[in-house]
């Protein structure tokens, strides 16, 4: 893939290989922007970007994580995703055939979600002012009449739920970057939950309080962000977690904490402790939240402490952290 | 008031003399001591408490041998660290008289715990006392204190004896300033003072049956079992769960000590001080392995409240031809701070002891006991808690109040005022819940027994530790503190060191001023300027905090970065994740890297086959400390360049022969000593300095410590030790504090307003 000379060519080979991947009437338009309908209510619109390194791994690559991912964060507010964008900075030299798998990728993601990309662009840089492909997208949503989540909903009470096992993306993410080879690999579980938090809503919108999806700096940032921004604690049972053997003996080998591992297709639930049965069964029900638990509880606690008990007794403090997991052992 | 009349002198002219008494003067029983002396030289004049201390004036002859006595005589827990004198012009008073204290801005201080007196013990024994038999004897000279008190002035009101109303012989006692109970705050007899909830015979039986006792004491409940009762150990170190850390024992008196232990004279005496400390003493072996597992030092203390000496007492009257020492460990189940209400240990302890003893005297202040070990002659903590906290360390000069919140391990916060600097008790590991509260409360609690708001604040570089949230939280101008030069200004600061020092930190982890992993570090100090000299040879740290707590990951690093592989294969053969460790670290995996000289010792415990996993902290270099003795350093296992100092081709040199237990510690210990002392050396005489101060949690190991501060005494250099609180992360919030009065003072730029 070059810069600069020969640009338009370039471009329309580029075009044409999101085109084919993406195939949908608006695409097929050719306009700079896409016109659709606009359902009654309110809608959710949100906007990310995608850096990942290495783009492929076991699993998926950077193109499904951005269309899960972006689909996830509208989902999350109970909404029914509706369209997406995608925008790609490339690398200049980047290797056309792996675009093209990013892009089919992409595609296969957003047809079998049901969310079709409907606008986009592409820019090639320079070598090395990137770093293979970005990815930055935009999606919206319409949600649901009577629901109301927000992120200071959470009281003391609560359950807590975690749609299934935790750690797996970001320790195939890693495993694959630094060519570690473990007996079971290690598959990202990257997914996208709008069917799952569809199926959520319906059975127990009332008593759902809010949902997050724990991507960067896993299930442990999760709930600080949710603890401080709700003013209550979190007390969780570390046997209760699902986590795969696999995952939990990487995380060992490599001294890394599960709770701070991002997943990008698991989601945590804050329910009102009446609705939790309901909710966490539709969730068993449903093939993305078969292993669905309730991990803990909401608590009074005016540090916002989130306290784990510990298969030996005795509660750890789950932080979030900064940064990668330093060590801090003196 | 109180008056006598004194004897009119005759030999020498009448002169008033005004003496300020400074130093730990309140609350020991000074006044009446006073009182007496002025009485003896037939003085007349007056003794009062106030903000500053004890002031006196004295007027008649012998006034100088007034003074002389005040210092000579002085109480036992009193601690004097200046008297001025003035000169003033005769005033004629009658007597001499205990006059009210002075209020002002709050009377000064509160003292440390102390042990029973001789006095009170006799009283305890004596069936004609009204004390006999009375598990909460004290006076002046001994008892509670900092852990039951709320708030200043120290008076009864503000302890937790406020509810027990003195009856009338104890009242009279409080008022008498010529008994040794005037204003004794906790004063308290069986008619009127607290009461123990179970009788001593009861709790004596239990233990003689094998059964594990939660006693209640002075900074917390103790848990308690027969120390010559494997079983009882088993089942105490089962109850508490997953525990292998050495348990203290407590003995009677200094005589039983020395059945079970090899006191030096150094030990003795530290461990007959008023605050009774723990102290490390090489064992005779006539205890249960379970005690301290691996070590060849026991922890050792002699009883020091009234209750200890009734049960052992007892103990003794039931087992008279058998000399009698219980295990004493502190009971803090799950790593959590020490119980020490009531219903906290009914709740926690529950499961552990089968037998909760418990008393109607509230402890206000938790307060771990205090371990000590003695380091090349002189006495050195390990841990610093009851007996020593509140007494502040002299910092020389005044500066602002600061508040500093030390590390996320063996915690301790600094509160300075003045020029004193105010080091906490042991807070503990900040990872539950309960110990991050604890801190919170030790920090309220030390700003409300000072009574001071301080105007910084002052914490760690690391980016994740939960007492740097915390600092973070205060709204305070904030000083961020490395980690390693914290630990070096903690002992320039005990010593009030002034001017260019050479630091050498020899520690576990502490965040780099560069985002690296530090451990092993040479650093240039000056007030608020310091620079990185040299390090330790950087060691794979393969999976982060489990490194440090598997020692066989680091001995596979070791080997690997230093190119031999092969011998970790061989060592670790059967191994089959030390394999895989060598194949990922061998195929270029990119992992962060240490210059910890904790994770070296624990690469050389590894590798000479003396301990692959952790239970606790600092176990491998404990053990692997309790098996070396004296043998020749190889001075071809170390390399020296551009100030780093490279131990890998020792790790080597002990895998390839195949070196184990004592033969390979004796040489690494040897070879390091050697190679530490002689980088140290180098960069003294290049950057021309010609003070070494040693810090770091592995100044713990003691053959280290007095190893190297011989070779660099030796060497012509002054070396320091920390003295006044722990060489590890106990006394980090010290050096914090010191360090962030100079940035304060010197260089703006370093502060962070909130
Ligand atoms: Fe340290
Ligand atoms: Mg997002
Ligand atoms: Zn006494
Ligand atoms: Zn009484």
């Amino acid at each position: 893939l070059s810069h600069g000379a020969g640009g338009r060519a370039m471009g329309q080979l580029i075009e044409g290989i999101f085109h084919k991947a993406f195939d949908n009437d608006w695409l097929r338009a050719g306009n700079d922007q896409s016109a659709f309908a606009v359902p009654g209510g309110r809608m959710v619109m949100t906007s990310d970007g995608y850096v990942v390194s290495p783009l492929f791994f076991p699993g998926g690559n950077i193109g499904s994580l951005a269309v899960h991912g972006t689909i996830n964060d509208v989902a999350m507010a109970g909404a029914v995703p509706l369209y997406l964008s995608a925008s790609f900075i490339i690398e200049e030299g980047f290797p056309l055939a792996d675009l093209a798998r990013i892009a089919e990728t992409m595609g296969e993601a957003s047809r079998e979600a049901g969310v079709p990309i409907i606008t986009g662009d592409t820019k090639v840089v320079e070598r090395g002012k990137a770093d293979g492909v970005f990815i930055s997208t935009a999606g919206v949503g319409v949600v649901p009449p009577s629901l109301d989540l927000r992120s200071d909903a959470a009281r003391p009470g609560d359950a807590v739920i975690v749609s299934g096992s935790i750690g797996e993306h970001g320790v195939a993410v890693m495993s694959k970057r630094e060519n570690l080879e473990f007996d079971v690999d290690i598959v990202s579980d990257t997914a996208a939950l709008h069917g799952l938090t569809a199926a959520m809503v319906e059975v127990g919108g009332a008593h759902l309080r809010l949902m997050r999806d724990p991507t960067r700096g896993g299930l442990a940032a999760t709930l600080n962000e949710i603890a401080n921004q709700s003013k209550v604690g979190f007390r969780i049972d570390e046997d209760g977690i699902p986590m795969r053997p696999e995952v939990a003996a990487a995380c060992e080998f490599l001294g890394l904490d599960p709770l701070n591992v991002a997943n990008e297709g698991k989601l945590v639930a804050v329910v009102e402790p009446e609705g939790a049965d309901a909710i966490l069964a539709a969730m068993r029900n449903h093939p993305l939240g078969r292993d669905a638990a309730i991990i803990g509880h909401a608590v009074a606690d005016e540090h916002c402490f989130v306290q784990m008990e510990t298969s030996f007794g005795g509660g750890r403090i789950v932080d979030w952290l900064s940064g990668e997991q330093l060590p801090r052992i003196c | 008031m109180l008056q006598r009349n004194p004897a009119p002198s005759r030999s020498m002219p009448p002169r008033r003399l005004r003496l300020r008494v400074r130093g730990v003067v309140q609350g020991v029983g000074f006044r009446p001591f006073a009182f007496g002396l002025a009485r003896r030289y037939g003085l007349s004049g007056f003794v009062l408490n106030d903000s500053e201390g004890v002031l006196i004036e004295v007027e008649g002859g012998p006034v100088e041998d007034f003074r002389a006595a005040l210092r000579a005589e002085a109480p036992a827990l009193a601690r004097i660290d200046a008297v001025e004198a003035e000169e003033r012009p005769l005033g004629h008073d009658a007597d001499f008289v205990i006059a009210e204290s002075r209020g002002g801005k709050a009377a000064t201080r509160i003292g440390a715990d102390a042990a029973t007196c001789p006095e009170c013990l006799r009283e305890l024994r004596d069936p004609e006392s009204r004390f006999f038999g009375y598990a909460f004897v004290n006076c002046t000279h001994c008892g509670p204190r900092y852990t039951i008190t709320r708030a200043l002035p120290y008076d009864r009101a503000q302890t937790s004896m406020a509810g027990f109303a003195m009856c009338p012989a104890c009242a009279s006692d409080y008022r008498d300033p010529e008994n040794r109970r005037f204003h004794a705050e906790p004063v308290a007899c069986p008619a009127c003072g607290p009461r123990l909830s179970h009788r001593i015979e009861d709790i004596a039986a239990a233990l003689l049956d094998g059964r594990i006792v939660a006693l209640k004491g002075i900074g917390g409940f103790h848990l308690l079992c027969d120390a010559q009762n494997a079983d009882a150990i088993a089942k105490l170190r089962r109850r508490k769960a997953r525990d292998e850390k050495p348990f203290a024992v407590m003995v009677g008196d200094i005589a039983t000590a020395r059945r079970f232990a090899d006191p030096t004279p150094a030990e003795e005496e530290l461990l007959l001080g008023a605050a009774r400390p723990v102290v490390l003493v090489e064992g005779r072996g006539r205890l249960p392995a379970g005690i301290a597992a691996g070590l060849s030092r026991i922890g050792v203390m002699l009883a020091y409240a009234p209750v200890h000496h009734l049960l052992f007492d007892e103990l003794v009257r039931r087992s008279p031809t058998t000399p009698v020492a219980l295990v004493a460990t502190s009971a803090n189940p799950g790593g959590e701070p020490l119980a020490a209400t009531n219903e906290d240990a009914e709740r926690r302890l529950a499961t552990i002891a089968d037998l909760i003893v418990t008393h109607d005297r509230d402890i206000l202040v938790r307060a771990d006991d205090s371990v000590m070990q003695v380091v090349a002659g002189a006495p050195a903590f390990l841990r610093r808690a009851r007996g020593f906290v509140p007494e502040p360390v002299d910092l020389g000069s005044d500066g602002p109040s600061a508040i500093a919140l030390g590390a996320d391990l063996k915690n301790t916060v600094c509160l300075t005022r003045g020029r004193e600097a105010f080091v906490s008790q042991h807070v503990g590991g900040l990872d539950n819940a309960e110990t991050l509260r604890f801190q919170r409360e030790t920090v309220e609690h030390l700003c409300r027994i000072l009574a001071i708001r301080p105007d910084y604040a002052a914490c760690d570089l690391h980016p994740d530790f939960r007492s740097v949230r915390l600092a973070e939280d205060l709204g305070l101008p904030l000083v961020r503190v490395q980690h390693h030069v914290a630990h070096v200004a903690a002992v320039a600061a005990e010593d009030r060191l002034e001017g260019a020092l050479l630091g050498l930190a020899l520690d576990g982890h502490g965040y780099g001023a560069d985002g690296g992993i530090w451990g092993g570090e040479l650093l240039m100090l000056d007030g608020c300027r310091w620079r990185r000299l040299g390090h330790l040879a950087t060691l794979p740290l393969a999976g982060g905090d489990r490194a440090a707590r598997e020692p066989w990951r680091m001995a596979v690093g070791a080997l690997v970065a230093a190119g031999r592989g092969d011998l970790a294969h061989e060592i670790f053969a059967g191994a089959p994740e030390a394999a895989r460790l060598v194949a990922m670290l061998e195929g270029g995996m990119r992992i962060a890297e240490t210059s910890s000289l904790g994770r070296l010792f624990d690469a050389a415990a590894a590798i000479a086959g003396a301990r692959m996993v952790q239970t606790f902290e600092g176990q491998a270099a404990m053990e692997f400390e309790a098996i070396a003795h004296e043998v020749e350093a190889d001075t071809e296992g170390y390399r020296i360049e551009n100030c780093v100092v490279d131990f890998r081709p020792l790790l080597v040199r002990m895998a390839e022969q195949g070196l184990k237990g004592a033969a390979a510690s004796s040489l690494f210990h040897a070879t390091l000593i050697a190679g530490l002392a002689e980088w140290t050396l180098a960069t003294a005489r290049t950057e021309r300095l010609d003070r070494v101060v040693l810090s770091g949690g592995c100044l713990a190991n003691r053959r280290l410590a007095e190893g190297l501060r011989a070779r660099l005494s030796a060497a012509g250099i002054e070396t320091c030790l920390p003295q006044a609180v722990p060489a590890g992360d106990g006394g980090l919030s010290l050096g914090q504090a010191a360090f962030a009065r100079h940035v304060i003072a010197n260089d703006r730029t370093q502060v962070e307003e909130p």
